[in-house]
């Protein structure tokens, strides 16, 4: 237990993935080649006019029914004024008093943290500043490239409901999955396609009142989050135990001191002078287009963890694996689609190869499990299920299976590696080997415990060696057991 | 009348807009900007409490384009038409203070 609580909200930018930009037809696209995706709309050249990408409209809502929020009637665009070269206008296209969306939640683990907002607005332009340290306080000058600059975002604003930076992670995990679910964002952090904005302050436990908040910018990995918030939380308990105020401030985490910095703001920093775009016209989704979008909701990620835990019996956290790395769940149902009948392994197995060996796999070379074929993970479980091939050999033709995408059942023939569970046969082998070595039986019964591990080994090694070490061990201990201990 | 529009605002106003002002710019400003502010009050003598705030004169709404993805302009044409240009970006000066 601490001695303080920490109060968080989170807001989450989210780049949507479009085609086009969000108020021209650029390629929205990340990696190309600086300023080559850019136009006189998104370069702000006089004369130019911004118009809405419908795309964009469809995906807000689609993220409305996602998290729950409510879509008022009508919504418009603002203009964000501020004198910064990432924006080429000088300003930046947003919403501010009427946004597309708002008054909505997301359930983490049993807890729903309210979302008081999701706003349409424009990404900005990419700075790289040049100078002693590549900082922006050291910086001689900076160079811009505006192919960002119009890309459409979505920021998700929640209540200040968070407790914990664990907390915040999971939260930012869930709606990452759920944005990748709907298939709005690609939601790579990486590539800068989420990017995170945390609102901390501490307390007393149980105190009714917020503390002074920092805001703290350039989240952009699961890892920043957790530890700039736990860094954050310590120094502002730290200032007030020591009698010191908190000052309200935005704060810049810095990867490799691992603190959080005091961004310098100016006064009127935050004058950003919002009025109504008079460009854009107020957007009013009408039923029609609700009804669209609600048509073609694929099942939420909360919904497919209850279900795969319900159907396949696997437990919470296997679910939450498959769900959320992309493109994982639906390998898995195809594997288990795939999976013969009479074979007797289960989705359960399914998704133990798929937690393990799969996962490994796609981690190390980066892959999609898309380009995996699922049918050959499926005859490996009935592989194995059959009694055919061993775990630990499953292990090994599962890898080069998926390396070199190849049958199980090929590698397993090639490698003739097959082994015997037939219980006839290794019946006729052990009643050999024991007929063989008439007093080891009657050895084992008499002996005490260490005796009875070596005559069950000198046994178990014998009918191995007749079967050229492909025995099914389970299936000859179970004999074993039956011949000569049983007796 | 509305509120006065002290030299403190005309300051403040010119600082977020990045303008150098002079003193004599200062105090006309100060009063010109008082005098629009005065005009526009006029319209707080009318009722509106039936009249739904508004941006835009022309009853338009839901004003969309397909997301159809078409080539930009020529970079060396965008980059020509900037003061200064290195590595195929815009060069502007040192940056000072946050970052928006
Ligand atoms: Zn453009």
């Amino acid at each position: 237990m601490t001695a303080y609580e920490t109060v968080i909200g989170l807001e989450v930018h989210c780049e949507l993935a479009t085609a086009s930009k969000m108020f021209c037809g650029c390629p929205n696209e990340f990696g190309d080649e600086p300023n080559t995706n850019v136009c006189a709309v998104c370069l702000g050249l006089p004369g130019s006019l911004p118009v809405l990408n419908a795309m964009a409209v469809e995906y807000a809502l689609r993220v409305a029914d996602a998290l729950n929020l409510r879509v008022p009637e009508r919504s418009v665009f603002s203009r964000k004024n501020y004198f910064y070269p990432d924006m080429p206008k000088n300003y930046q296209t947003s919403q501010y008093d009427e946004p597309i969306t708002i008054d909505g939640w997301l359930e983490i683990d049993g807890v729903r943290v309210g979302i008081t907002r999701a706003h349409l607005e424009e990404d900005t332009g990419k700075s790289q500043h040049v100078g002693v340290g590549g900082r922006i306080h050291d910086a001689e000058f900076s160079l811009v490239d505006y192919n960002r600059a119009g890309v459409p975002l979505l920021e998700i604003v929640s209540e200040p409901d968070i407790r914990s930076a664990e907390q915040a992670k999971r939260y930012v995990e869930e709606l990452r999955a759920t944005l990748l679910a709907v298939g709005v964002s690609d939601v790579k952090m990486e590539e800068g396609s989420l990017r995170i904005d945390a609102n901390v302050s501490v307390r007393t436990p149980g105190s009714p009142e917020f503390g002074t908040r920092a805001e703290i910018k350039n989240l952009n990995s699961l890892r920043s989050l957790l530890r700039a918030i736990e860094y954050e939380s310590d120094r502002q308990w730290s200032l007030t135990q020591a009698g010191e105020k908190v000052v309200q401030e935005t704060r810049h985490w810095d990867e490799e001191s691992g603190r959080t910095i005091s961004g310098r703001s100016k006064e009127e920093a935050h004058d950003y002078r919002y009025f109504p775009e008079p460009d854009l016209v107020p957007v009013e989704p009408t039923q029609e287009m609700r009804e669209r979008v609600r048509a073609s909701m694929p099942e939420l990620p909360a919904a497919q963890r209850a279900r795969y835990i319900e159907q396949w019996g696997i437990g919470a956290e296997d679910a939450r694996v498959l769900v959320d790395v992309p493109g994982l769940a639906a390998y898995a149902e195809r594997a288990v689609a795939a999976l013969p009948g009479d074979s007797g392994g289960s989705a359960k197995d399914v998704v133990n190869w798929v937690r393990q060996e799969v996962l490994a796999y796609i981690n190390e070379t980066g892959l999609s499990p898309a380009v995996l074929a699922p049918e050959m993970l499926a005859e490996l479980v009935a592989l194995v299920a059959a009694g055919t091939i061993s775990r630990q050999q499953a292990k090994d033709v599962l890898a080069e299976s998926l390396r070199d995408e190849k049958w199980p059942r090929t590698i397993v023939e090639e490698r003739g590696i097959a082994q015997v569970s037939d219980e006839g046969a290794i019946a006729d082998v052990i009643d050999r080997v024991l007929a063989a070595n008439p007093n080891v039986a009657e050895e084992y019964r008499a002996g005490d415990e260490a005796a009875k591990k070596k005559k069950w080994g000198f046994l178990m090694g014998q009918v191995m060696r007749e079967l050229k070490g492909r025995g099914n061990a389970q299936v000859i201990n179970r004999i074993l057991e039956q011949r000569v201990a049983g007796e | 009348m509305a509120e006065r529009i002290t030299r403190a605002d005309v300051e403040h106003v010119a600082q977020l807009a990045r303008l150098a002002l002079s003193e004599e710019e200062i105090v006309s400003l100060s009063e010109e900007l008082g005098a629009i502010l005065d005009y526009a009050a006029q319209v707080s003598a009318l009722d509106t409490h039936d009249v739904p705030p508004t941006a835009h004169p022309l009853p338009l709404v839901n004003v969309f384009r397909p997301d159809e993805a078409r080539p930009g302009l020529p970079r060396d044409e965008v980059l020509a038409a900037a003061p200064s240009v290195q590595d195929k970006r815009f060069r502007v000066p040192r940056i000072l203070g946050e970052e928006p």
